[in-house]
Formats: C-alpha cells, structure tokens, sequence
C-alpha cells in the first residue's frame, strides 16, 4: 500500500480490565475522506487518541507515509503531520483568530514577527482551500461553525497532512455542517487526508469516500462508502438489525396537561434565554422542540420543571395555575405530577459515586414507601431498584453497583426508569439519547411512546433532529430564545434547519 | 468518554494505599531524624513504645485519640455535604464553655453521670451555635465558608480570653482560668478497665469520654448512610445541581449539616474539660480542631476510616511527646514535622501512589483468569 496516509498495523490498547482496542489495523488512501463509525464507547477516539499521540498503544505499529512513525505525545503527531480537531474546542476564547493559530508557535518572545507571519499564512491557506476567517475577531464571539474551522486552520498552519475531525457536527447546525463538508471536500481536492470520526450515518454517507466500522474495541469492517448503504452500516455497528425509524402510530391528543404563556428565563448573567414562550401540552402527544445548542431549550425544560427561576410569565399544570412559590419548588411539582429526565444526567439527574438503588430514588427519598421512621429503608429501596433493573433491562443487573460504573446508556435507563415508573401526568425530557448506544436509543424510544400511547404529555428536547422528527407529534423550533414556528411530524430537514438557524427572520445568510 | 484508570478494588483502596502512603510518610521522617544524627529506627522504637508500651502511654495516646475522633468527625460530616469546615478548633473551644455553664451550675448538685448528658448536650449546642453563623453565611450569602469559619477561630479564641480573664476567673485568681468543678462534673478515668487487663493507667487522662467518641462515631455512620437527612447531604455534597433538581432544600441542609458538625466538634471539649482538668483553661483544644482535618482526610470521611486514623494520630502525639524527651536531638518542632509529613502523604498526597499500584494491579491482573473481564468491557 504505497498510497497510505497513514497505516494502523496491530494496534492494541487496554485501561485496566477495559480492552479498548483490539488489535486494530487499518489503511487510509491519502487524498481521501475515511470515516471512523461506531457507537459510543466502540473505541473511536481511543483510537485516535492514540494517532495523535494522547495515548501510547500498549502493542503495534504506527506508519505515516509507509515509514514507521514513533508518536509519543501530540507533538510529535503534529511534526509528522498529523492534525486533530476535536470535540470540544481547543481556542483560548478571549484571544484573536491569529493569536489562536500562533498559541504554541510564536517562536519567539515578541510577538510581532510571528503575528505578521501567522497573518500571511493565513492569507495564503484562506486562498487555498477557500476558509475564511476575520484574522482580528476575537474567537468567542465567533458562531461556533467558525470557531471549528479556526481550529481547522490551526492544523494546517502546522502544517497538518492529515486532519483528524471528532465528532465534529455534534455542535453545529445543518447548513453549518454542509459548509463544514464542503470544506472538507476542498481539503481533500488539494491533496489533504481526512479521518472523520462520527456516530452518524448520515454525514458518512454524505461526506466519506470510504468507512471503517468499530464495535467494542474491534475494527469490524472498512468499505468504500460508494459500495456500502446506511442500513448495512447499522447493522455492522451493533451486530444487528435496528430500527431507525420509531414504530408509532397516530397521537390522540386530550385535555391540555401543561400550559405555558410568555415565559421569560434569564440566565446567571442576566442573558434572556426564554424569550415570551407559550405552548400547550395535551394528554397523548409528544412535543418535540427543535434547535442547535444553546437556543433556550434547556432553560425552558428546566424553567418548567421547577429548577431555573422565571422572569415572567403564567404556567399551569393539569388546569391549575402555579404560585410563584410553587413555580421554583421541584419537590412540590414532582408531587403534583410532573417528572423530568434532565439534559445533564452526570450532574442533575444523577449523583454517579452513590450506589445505583440511591440514585434510583433521587428525588423521591422523601415518599412513605422508602422510610422507616427517619431512616432509608435500605431494603425496599434495593428491592425497588431490582424491579427496575429487570423492567428496563439495566446491566449489569446490579443495584449495589456505583453509578458511574454502568454505561451511558444504562445510566439514561436509570434515570428513566425513576421518572416513568412513577407514573407522571406530565414527563419533561432532555436529551434522552445524548451519549446512549444504538440499542439504548431504539429502548429509550420504544418507552417514550408507549408513555404516550398511555397518555402522557410528553415535552421532548433534543438537539438530534432525527430523533425529533422520530417521536414527535408536533414539532416547535426553538432560536434565539423564540419559538420560531411550528410544524408537524412530517416536515422536512431542511425546512427545519433553516429555520434553527433563524433563517427566516434574517435574510439568508452564508 | 473512556475512563483512563479503571477502578480498584475497595482492599487497594481504602487498605492497601493508605498504607503505602503511610510507609512513604515514615520513610522519609526516618530520613529527617538521620539528617539530624540519630538512628530512624531507634527512634521509631522509642515512638511506639512511648505510645503503645506501657499503660500509662497507652492511656495517654487513647485519651488523644478520643480528642481526634470527635473533631475528625465533625470535619467529615461536613465534608459529606460539600462543606471545608475548619472552625472545629472555635466550635470546640466554645463548647467548652457550654460544659464550664453546666459544670459551674450543677457540679456540686448531681452526680456525674447526670452532668455528663447536660454538659454534653450543652457542648453539643454551643459547638453548633459557633457554626451557625459561617453556616448561614455560606447558605444565604455565598460567603465562603472556610474564609469564615476560619475567622470564627480567631473570634472564639479572643472571646474565650476575654471570658476567661473576665467574667469567668474567680476573684484574686492570677490564671486565666475558671475555678475548678466540684466533684459532680468531673468524669471517671478508666483505670478500672485497666486493671482488667492487668495495665496500670497512671497518670494518664483517659476516661468515659472514649465512650462517648465512640457512640458518635456510630451516630456518624447511621446519620450519613442511613437516613434520609444523610442522603440529602451526600447529594448536595457530590452534585448541587442534583440536589437542586431532587427538589431538596439546599440552605436548610447546609444549616443543619453545619449545626451537627459544629456540635460534634464541641463534645470534643467533654474530653479534656470534665475528663482531665475540670476546669476551663485557655487554649485547652490545643490544636485538635486542625488534626480533625487530617484525621477525616485521611479516614475518608467514614467512621470507620476516622477511628484508625484519630488512633494514628494519638499515637504520634503521645509517642512523639515520649521521643522528644529521650531523644535530646529531637525537638518538639521535629515531631510537628513527622506529624506534618504523614498529613502530607496520608492526606494533601494521597493520589501520588494510585496510578502506579492501579497499573501494577492491572498488569497483575492480566497474567491472571481473563474471563471476568469481558464483561466489565462492555459496561
């Protein structure tokens, strides 16, 4: 294979008991887009951590450009040209773009010369491969598709061959991952080499000109992406046949459960988040709402489940109006009927050192059911929790186990399991997939529906819009604070992305 | 979103690394007292002799360890609720003065075994009320609770030398003390339990107080493991946010865990007040406020880590008390710093030794039986 990029010969990676990498070997074409799928956990960026020098592999080899490359830390993946963009992004965000590209480079103690250099180069790399950036602006104020590819341009100014990309549409809305794409596909045109890492099959049938699967720790198959099709694909990453779309049938809305009349909810810094939202929650329906990341949605869920204090406006549960008192009362709202599966379950909805059966009564420690006199009766919690092991298919089926120990997927079923079980009027939920495997979503899914075949109002946020557009019965998308339009279970993505982006207030941008 | 060191078995870590950092910890005091010429090992000899030996050393490092159980305690019921209490050295100095009220009132009416619950509830609610305020401060306000509970030491300790020159001295007395309580509130020693042993406790200050360390301890367990209030403490503790969406009521927690930490660090004066000098002296906690701190770092917060702990630490006090005396080249200052080094180790670094013995256990591990982990991978 004298035209690889880069070659991965053997390369086998354990933590602890964790086998993490399983004798991995795989070959990227150079001048190619290869995408790296797999669920989470499957040892993707493991792996990749591993190119770029954060980790050692603890047997196998290395080649760049057929010669075999020793890559002891990130320094020196970047000197044998190897760049990587991660996840979460690596920007000092008070400093400038050029300030950003010369972090690490200056070179020398003054910084006049390496400004002007970094400033020329990027002149140039902006005519090459068509990514432009305002040199002086200053990166946090920069939308976040900018911010991704000034990190693009830092590893190019670094003089980076091949691209390592984590995950990197996780943050971005529709049109901004299509420019990402074809940026991308420019990058390749000139002769750079891309390693895409994602868990969605959309972007590598979009983007990739060939694919390796990961499943556990093993590279399962590589395929030209020409050659292959989204549902053989799936099937490789799980090692089965799923569903990708959800089996539902049509809602019966009833009563109106949960009303909601021009909220406002500003946040710490006095930023108004919820902006005049009104909607109603009928028994029977999903209601999805729709957006990018930090657009309100997570202030509204939790504004209504009591956690996040209101500026203004009227909220009413089951027909009643709630006092303000009662509007910031968590305990009091989940009393009255209402449960919540939170956005953030590492940090809200679930306390990961304690044992599994104490996080499965969070929030209810309080009820009759759990309490002998003062005391926790330890033994009816276990008992509870094991119900719900076995109920929700939990693994491993351990009610002693520390919480951080079960995997996301699990720990979301935890999570879930203690709100649906309680049989609530009204069920708020964040993110029920974010981080959960392909066989934890098509679970977690399946439950959300039945809730509502139930007769459950259900109020759904997501910023996956595929699994908006799954589960919803009427969809709202959120921008700026605003729900911007309503639409049914049919709309189209792209008629949805744009108006996440708020297209339709703004002339059309970009 | 893999975790870089898997976890260890509950032996590594809550037996075998404290004891490594312990072993660490002496290795180099040995090397201190070789800098200054005498021998590590008869040194470390005349240190566990002086604490363990004789009965009257094994009285006085129990008597110690009595003092560190109560103050460990108060810093790790805190602690559980995301609170750095440092005031355990103020609350215990004024729960010295609730026992002194006690005392003064009723030591010549009833008998100690009376007094006892008195003062001790008295101790109790003079240590809290001493936290209450840095409590309020950090639940309503956001004031930082170390910065005030800090301060409330310093208050304490002004208040108390203005007490104990004052109001409290009785007239034509020259020592900054209370008068001396009559027999009813002074505590019986426990040379009886000795002499079952056939060990003398001489001198020693050892008495019922022990008893009263240990039922707290027990009440520690239950309230943070088993009850409904501890629950809520260890969920503010690890995860305000958690708290916030379980609906508990942060402020109120934050009081009352404050109020129980502040009453477990005033029983500690029951030890030295009614157990050995009867009387309220300036200065009488001495420091165990502080060696609270290390104690509950190093006890993990759980009572049975803390008793061990408050022992170790008895032990260092009353041996390094006895080293000092034989070894002229040992200066007192040279056992603060024998003293500091195990805080140092057990305490500030207790995470030097863990990624070593984690990648040992797992090399280990590997030559071992394979088939238990295949399913911990997939966890």
């Amino acid at each position: 294979m004298a035209d690889a990029a880069i070659q991965l010969i053997d390369i086998d990676k354990r933590f602890g008991a964790v086998h993490a990498n399983r004798s991995i070997n795989l070959s990227v074409e150079k001048g190619t887009i290869h995408g790296i799928i797999g669920e989470n956990g499957a040892g993707k960026s493991t792996l990749m951590s591993i190119i770029y020098g954060f980790y050692q592999a603890d047997s196998g080899e290395i080649r760049v450009d057929g010669r075999p490359a020793s890559i002891t830390d990130p320094s020196a993946a970047i000197a044998a040209g190897i760049g990587m963009v991660h996840q979460h992004f690596m920007l000092v965000p008070n400093f400038t773009v050029v300030e950003n590209v010369m972090l690490g480079a200056e070179k020398s103690p003054f910084l006049g010369a390496g400004i002007a250099k970094v400033r020329a180069e990027l002149k140039r790399l902006e005519r090459e491969h068509a990514l432009d950036v305002d040199p002086d602006a200053v990166v946090e104020e920069l939308p976040v598709g900018r911010q991704q590819r000034v990190e693009i341009l830092k590893s190019l100014y670094r003089g980076a061959d091949i691209l390592i990309l984590d995950e990197p549409t996780g943050v971005l809305t529709p049109a901004e991952a299509d420019h990402l794409f074809a940026v991308l596909r420019h990058l390749r045109d000139e002769g750079k080499t891309i390693i895409l890492i994602t868990h969605k099959l959309r972007e590598i049938m979009a983007v990739t000109d060939a694919v390796s699967v990961m499943r556990r720790g093993e590279l399962v198959a590589t395929r030209r992406t020409a050659e292959t099709n989204v549902a053989e694909l799936a099937e490789l990453m799980v090692g089965r046949r799923v569903l990708l779309t959800v089996d539902k049938g049509s809602a019966a809305p009833r009563e109106v459960r949960l009303s909601v009349e021009g909220l406002r909810v500003r946040d710490s810094r006095g930023v108004v988040m919820v902006d005049d939202v009104s909607l109603n929650l009928r028994a029977g329906e999903i209601v999805g709402i729709a957006g990018v990341a930090g657009n309100g949605q997570s202030e509204l869920i939790e504004a209504l489940a009591g956690i996040r204090a209101t500026e203004a406006g009227r909220v009413a549960l089951m027909g009643r109006e709630l006092g303000p008192q009662e509007m910031t009362d968590p305990a009091g709202l989940r009393a009255a009927g209402l449960a919540h599966v939170p956005e953030d379950r590492h940090h809200m909805g679930l306390v990961l050192p304690f044992e599994e059966n104490e996080n499965a009564v969070l929030g209810y420690q309080r009820e009759a059911r759990f309490a002998r006199g003062p005391l926790l009766d330890r033994a009816a919690m276990r008992r509870d929790a094991a119900e719900k092991i076995a109920a929700y298919d939990i693994r491993p089926p351990d009610c002693r186990l520390k919480t951080a120990n079960f995997s996301g997927g699990n720990q979301q079923k935890i999570v879930l399991s203690r709100e649906m079980e309680r049989d609530p009027d009204v069920l708020l939920i964040g993110q029920p997939t974010r981080g959960v495997d392909v066989g934890a979503i098509e679970f977690i899914h399946r439950r959300i529906v039945e809730m509502r075949d139930a007769g459950k109002a259900i109020l759904l946020v997501s910023v996956e819009l595929d699994e908006i557009r799954a589960l919803s019965d009427r969809i709202l998308v959120m921008f700026a604070g605003r729900i911007v339009g309503e639409r049914g279970p049919d709309a189209g993505e792209g008629e949805l992305g744009l108006l996440m982006a708020g297209i339709e207030e703004r002339e059309a941008a970009e | 979103m893999s975790r870089p060191f898997a976890k260890l078995p509950a032996w590594i870590d809550y037996g075998l690394i404290p004891l490594l950092n312990l072993v660490v910890a002496f290795l180099v005091a040995g090397l201190v007292v070789l800098v200054v010429g005498e021998s590590p090992a008869e040194a470390a000899m005349l240190m566990l002799r002086g604490a363990f030996g004789y009965g009257e050393g094994v009285g006085f490092t129990l008597y110690y360890t009595t003092s560190f159980i109560f103050t460990g305690l108060a810093v790790a019921v805190a602690f559980h609720g995301g609170l750095f209490n440092i005031g355990g050295e103020g609350q215990a100095y004024l729960g010295g003065l609730g026992i002194t009220v006690v005392a003064l009132a009723l030591g010549g009416i009833l008998p100690w075994w009376l007094n006892l619950p008195l003062a001790a509830a008295a101790a109790a609610l003079f240590g809290a009320a001493w936290a209450l305020i840095p409590a309020w401060l950090q639940a309503r306000r956001g004031s930082h609770i170390v910065i005030t509970t800090i301060m409330f030491n310093f208050i304490a300790s002004a208040l108390m030398v203005y007490l104990l020159v004052g109001p409290l001295k009785p007239a034509g007395s020259m020592n900054p003390e209370s008068r001396t309580f009559e027999a009813g509130a002074s505590l019986p020693k426990l040379d009886g339990l000795f002499e079952l042993f056939g060990a003398s406790l001489g001198g020693a200050p050892l008495n019922v107080t022990l008893f009263v360390a240990l039922a707290a301890a027990l009440f520690v367990w239950v309230l943070i493991w088993r009850t409904r209030l501890g629950y809520e403490i260890r969920t503010l503790g690890h995860s305000p946010k958690a708290a916030r969406y379980a609906g508990m009521a942060e402020t109120r927690i934050i009081v009352v865990t404050m109020l129980i930490a502040g009453g477990l660090a005033g029983l500690m004066a029951l030890n030295p007040v009614m157990g050995d000098q009867y009387r309220l002296q300036i200065d009488f906690p001495a420091g165990a406020g502080f060696v609270g701190i290390a104690v509950a770092l190093m006890g993990r917060g759980h009572p049975a880590g803390i008793l061990p702990a408050a022992l170790l630490f008895g032990m260092l006090y009353q041996g390094g008390a006895e080293l000092a005396f034989d070894m002229p080249a040992i200066s007192r200052d040279m056992i603060v710093i024998i003293q500091g080094l195990v805080i140092l180790f057990a305490g500030a670094l207790e995470n030097m030794l863990r990624p070593g013995v984690g990648a040992l256990y797992g090399r280990l591990r590997r030559q071992g039986p394979v088939g238990a982990e295949a399913g911990k991978a997939t966890a």
